[in-house]
């Protein structure tokens, strides 16, 4: 801007620094009512999803999660079926594209249980444990990260020691002992998951917060006078949104994983209940005579978890500043070039 | 934005002008004695011997209220150091600060966050030292949401917009971004932080050394416009002379952690009495090439001694073209060689 130009320091400077200020604000305030209007406007007015038409991968990542979660959340009320309903009779049917009928769209299993019903109860339970999860070890660990991070000294020696402890074990046994005492049930799985699968976010946090309680921002906000938990959450913690959104994607997909693993295992969700993970694992007992039986919930997950990495590329952008000034650069360059135009 | 800027530019007509605020002769801030040492590694085969860095060594000064302490040095030479360890962020090692007349050596928690609504800090470097999520509004009202002077952000609106006009930032500055302003307005957003409590005491840490030459002058101008309004007391951290002068009342010279010079303002410019002070000044270029050309520059050898290892006596003996066998033995005491002017050098 006019600060730039090289000129004498003085009172005429500031007073043509006035004037020339003014002369670009006035250019730029005839330019945001045309057309093309400057990016800030455009985010208050169309807020972050005004982002996410413009990525397309992320709008279809959006559009098809919504389905499966509408599909998941209602699934007593949309599912034709319910997850164990069906007798021999209706066995091994094919789906619609094979020459089913349209009472089973995704056909059945060997035991006569609608896929299409099971999938959606099972996505049910798959997000429910995945989302808990991550809520639970992600809160656990970024806030014993934060802590150990910004506190420093003793309190990280100890909590980090805790961490490596904790990592030392291996998670299956600790899951297989847990189990044994809590039993086998939704709860637990959560429990146990959350129990294995808070470190690494603590890890992670904790390495960012050392970068960033360095950066003058932070020292000026001590120095105003902020307590230490203001300095943390509103200070420090955003600086953790991106790298914790992506983690907490990661997280999610293994998570799925880990829950299939320990169902399959005998140690996950018993007999009624139903999980992409058991959905897919019990297809393998067929998968020779029934491929899709495998096949279906595995591509579900699959698309499940590639949703949630499109839409954390997206939040991330709507989440980081410096992100959202590179778009708004590069679609913006032709107007700031006729403002520059305008000035001078 | 209008009537903030021409009130900025009735005041400040000449940059030249003398006109700086006559302080009182009550000593806000006194630094006794401070020594500052930092720990780094250790040497020795089993790690026996700490070493330190000896940041600052032996320093002591009062400033007056309402009036402008210049502070220079090179890089290394503690000046940052000190204005944070007098606003306690670091940990003297010895000696004493006194605030208002009040010990605050060991103040720390809760009666050190209450202290900070008294004493401020205006930042380097603009760019880095504003979160850049936050808008100027929330920037310069959350030091008076933490200290509980307003009930939330937007109960702070009508005294942070006074506020930004006052420091000559454009009205509808409240709702951006720092990322949307240049440099020397982002300057005046971290001065109108530090502002927002009303401070009597301002450390300004090289608050125009990030900036273009063009715009320094008027920060400076605004920062001494807000003296004469306020009543307000700095330290005026710098790594030159050349910018102090307009500001400053007295001037302190610092050298490898010591004080070398202390004196008015313009007695240090016109008759300097320690050989670095001399060297500095002869180091800004005067804007008259004949006049520029005719003069002795002195160009000293060397470096800023190892501060782990500061050599003994005095420790501008290495450089200094007047060093002689005492000064190798010998750390000359900081005296009293005019009335108001310090200086630490055995032939001057």
């Amino acid at each position: 801007m006019s600060e730039a130009n090289p000129r004498r320091a003085g009172a005429t400077a500031t007073d043509e620094f006035s004037a020339r200020q003014q002369e670009v604000d006035e250019a730029r305030a005839s330019e945001e009512g045309q057309e093309g209007r400057p990016y800030e406007l455009r985010a208050a007015t169309q807020g972050i999803f005004g982002e996410l038409r413009a990525d397309k991968a992320g709008l279809l990542a959006a559009i098809f999660l919504t389905i499966v979660l509408i599909g998941a959340v209602f699934a007593p009320w949309l599912a034709p079926q319910g997850p164990v309903e069906g007798n021999p009779s209706t066995a091994s049917i094919d789906p619609i594209w094979a020459g089913g009928t349209w009472a089973h769209v995704l056909g059945t299993d060997a035991q006569g249980y609608d896929v299409l019903s099971r999938l959606m109860y099972g996505a049910r339970t798959t997000l429910l444990i995945g989302f808990a999860v991550v809520l639970i070890a992600g809160l656990f660990g970024v806030t014993l990260g934060l802590i150990a991070g910004y506190r420093g000294g003793r309190t990280d020696r100890w909590l980090m020691r805790w961490v490596d402890v904790q990592v030392a074990f291996p998670g299956l046994l600790i899951a297989l002992i847990m189990i044994a005492v809590l039993g086998p049930s939704k709860t637990s799985l959560i429990f146990v998951l959350s129990f294995n699968g808070w470190m690494v976010y603590a890890r992670m946090t904790r390495g960012v917060v050392l970068a960033a309680k360095e950066r003058p921002y932070v020292e000026a906000a001590e120095m105003v006078g902020c307590r230490p938990r203001r300095v943390m959450f509103v200070h420090i913690l955003p600086n953790l949104t991106s790298s914790l959104v992506t983690l907490a994607v990661l997280e999610f997909a293994r998570i799925i994983l880990a829950e299939a693993t320990l169902s399959f295992l005998g140690l996950g969700l018993q007999f009624p209940e139903v999980s992409l993970g058991v959905m897919a694992n019990g297809g393998r007992d067929s998968f020779f005579s029934l491929p899709r039986l495998a096949i279906i919930p595995g591509v579900v997950i699959t698309l499940i978890v590639l949703a949630v990495n499109f839409l954390a590329s997206w939040l991330r952008v709507v989440f980081d500043p410096q992100e959202r000034e590179k778009r708004f650069a590069a679609g913006a360059t032709t107007a700031a070039t006729t403002v520059e135009g305008a000035a001078t | 934005m209008t009537s903030a800027t021409s009130a900025t530019s009735t005041t400040s007509t000449d940059p030249a002008r003398t006109g700086r605020p006559v302080p009182s002769d009550e000593l806000l801030v006194e630094v006794d004695r401070l020594s500052i040492n930092f720990p780094v590694g250790r040497s020795g085969f089993w790690g026996q011997h700490q070493q330190w860095v000896h940041a600052v060594d032996d320093v002591s000064f009062g400033i007056r209220r309402g009036e402008t302490l210049g502070l220079v040095g090179e890089s290394g030479s503690g000046k940052t150091t000190i204005g944070r360890a007098i606003l306690r962020r670091i940990e003297p090692s010895s000696g004493w600060i006194r605030f208002r007349g009040q010990y605050i050596t060991d103040t720390k928690g809760e009666e050190l966050r209450r202290l900070r609504q008294y004493m401020q800090l205006v930042f380097q470097d603009p760019y880095a030292s504003l979160n850049p999520r936050m808008t100027v509004l929330q920037l310069v009202a959350e030091p008076l949401v933490v200290h509980g002077r307003a009930k939330s952000i937007d109960a702070a609106r009508g005294d942070v917009v006074k506020l930004l006009g006052r420091c000559g930032l454009p009205e509808d500055a409240a709702d951006r971004h720092p990322h949307a302003f240049s440099g020397g307005q982002r300057q005046r957003i971290g001065i109108a932080r530090a502002l927002a409590l009303r401070p009597a005491f301002i450390v300004a840490d090289e608050p125009v050394s990030a900036l273009d030459v063009s715009v320094r002058a008027q920060v400076v101008n605004l920062l001494q416009d807000l003296q004469h309004e306020l009543g307000l007391t700095y330290l005026f951290i710098a790594h030159d002379l050349s910018v102090v002068r307009h500001i400053s009342h007295r001037i302190a010279i610092l050298y490898a952690g010591k004080l070398v010079e202390l004196a008015d303002s313009d007695s240090v410019y016109e008759s300097p009495r320690h050989p670095y002070t001399e060297a500095l000044l002869s180091s800004v270029p005067i804007p008259d090439p004949p006049l520029q050309r005719a003069r002795r520059r002195i160009v000293l050898q060397g470096e800023i001694p190892n501060p782990i290892h500061p050599p003994p006596g005095c420790r501008f003996q290495t450089r200094c073209p007047l060093a002689q066998d005492r000064c190798r033995h010998e750390a000359p005491p900081l005296e009293e060689k005019a009335p108001g002017h310090w200086a630490a050098c055995f032939f001057r």
